[in-house]
């Protein structure tokens, strides 16, 4: 079954019918023939195009991410809460007693994709924000010395690689099944 | 109904401070940014007022806001990058980098 | 049952637009371009996540405006990190200096604008190359 789903027909179909789960949603009509034949047809279309640019792989079509990224999320959803406090509690003191910071991290992630991620996230949480990327490193601007917690940020690389870690085992997976046939 | 119009004077009370920070400038990227703070707020202030109203198709209007906020700060980034909206015309224009496009004398 | 969706939604309202504030006075308060990128994005995460949770508890059940507004959260969530990565970026490689340490000085760090990388990582410049070649 995941083998199938990471073949190519198999992105394709998840790509149609995601495609036509979210026409369906923005529509909102189950019941108008002409409109539901118009959905289907221009979802296969522009899964037909994905097809044709040579772009459907792991990149448009993240299935294997699929069941980490969501705790990862959830994980990244508490650690925004937590430092848009300290934030806004800069914001509102009297005398603001910001001490900027720039920092380097290094960013280990195997694909773009991943390194991608691991510096929006340190975007998405107030207070740190990813300036340049060189290579392998991440140059972040912090707004004081507490949030500029090199220990912390790498930590979230390290979740990020484990999100991605399963993903590599089954790109190999894959590999191996396409020289065995 | 109370707790929508709460919430539509908050945003239009931040857009309003965003706009200041905008005029205020003092560089380029400091409107830009404002700018960009101002459409999220607009976004916000679009599903509000549909909920205000009782017409929550303005969700759809506000679902395009978002796209079109996104492309509309990279494409004033990547036009002030290259003074031209087009990469082949910037053979013809003068050299990239002599714009003052670091701000402060702008405005 | 209605009263606790009530009552939540009201807290959510309250404290969304309470972050919006916060977002935006900081906006205006902090001292130099770096420093406020962090300000907006607590509107961009917080302020407008807590409003669309409110509107999703009052959307009363009607799940096509509750999808709707889970895809506007989600879009939000991916676009925001990107537009404040890319005015930092670019605000950075244009030479804009950030002020550090406790006494806000300024700091010459920033790269130069003269310098031949500058233009060639901004956001699309494989696009430009393309034309180059053309």
């Amino acid at each position: 079954m995941v083998k199938f789903l990471i073949s190519i027909a198999g992105r394709f179909i998840v790509l149609s019918l995601a495609l036509m789960g979210i026409w369906l949603l923005l529509s909102g009509y189950f019941d108008k023939t002409t409109l539901l034949v118009f959905g289907i047809f221009s979802a296969l279309f522009c899964a037909w195009l994905t097809l044709h640019m040579g772009i459907l792989d792991d990149d448009s079509v993240p299935l294997s991410v699929m069941p980490g990224i969501f705790f990862y999320w959830l994980w990244l959803f508490i650690e925004i809460g937590k430092s848009n406090f300290t934030v806004a509690m800069k914001v509102w003191s009297p005398k603001m007693s910001l001490s900027p910071q720039m920092i380097r991290v290094k960013a280990r992630q195997v694909s773009d994709s991943g390194k991608a991620t691991f510096a929006n996230s340190i975007t998405l949480t107030p207070g740190t924000v990813s300036v340049d990327l060189l290579g392998e490193d991440i140059l972040i601007h912090a707004l004081t010395e507490d949030l500029a917690d090199v220990g912390a940020i790498e930590d979230m690389g390290r979740k990020v690689c484990r999100v991605e870690g399963t993903r590599h085992e089954k790109a190999q997976g894959k590999a191996e099944q396409g020289g065995g046939t | 109904m109370i707790m929508f119009v709460v919430a539509t004077i908050a945003v239009i009370v931040a857009i309003v401070i965003a706009l200041a920070r905008a005029i205020l400038g003092p560089s380029l990227y400091d409107r830009v940014l404002a700018g960009n703070a101002v459409g999220t707020k607009t976004i916000l202030l679009l599903g509000l007022m549909g909920f205000l109203t009782g017409r929550p198709e303005f969700l759809d209007i506000a679902l395009l806001y978002a796209l079109m906020n996104f492309i509309a700060t990279i494409a004033i980034l990547k036009f002030f990058a290259y003074r031209t909206m087009s990469p082949q015309m910037r053979d013809m224009s003068p050299r990239l980098g002599n714009g003052n496009h670091d701000g402060g004398a702008d405005g | 049952m209605d009263n606790v969706i009530h009552y939540a939604s009201l807290f959510l309202f309250a404290a969304g637009s309470f972050f919006v504030i916060t977002g935006a006075l900081g906006l205006l308060r902090f001292p130099d371009f770096y420093t406020r990128m962090h300000a907006s994005g607590v509107t961009d995460t917080l302020g407008a996540d807590l409003i669309l949770w409110g509107m999703i508890l009052q959307a009363d059940g009607d799940w096509l405006l509750i999808a709707k507004l889970l895809i506007i959260m989600l879009f939000l969530m991916f676009t925001s990190p990107v537009s404040t990565h890319s005015i930092a970026h670019a605000a950075w490689v244009g030479g804009l200096n950030p002020l550090l340490g406790k006494e806000l000085k300024h700091h010459d760090i920033a790269p130069d604008r003269d310098e031949t990388k500058a233009p060639v990582e901004m956001p699309g410049g494989e696009e430009q190359n393309k034309g180059g070649a053309a």
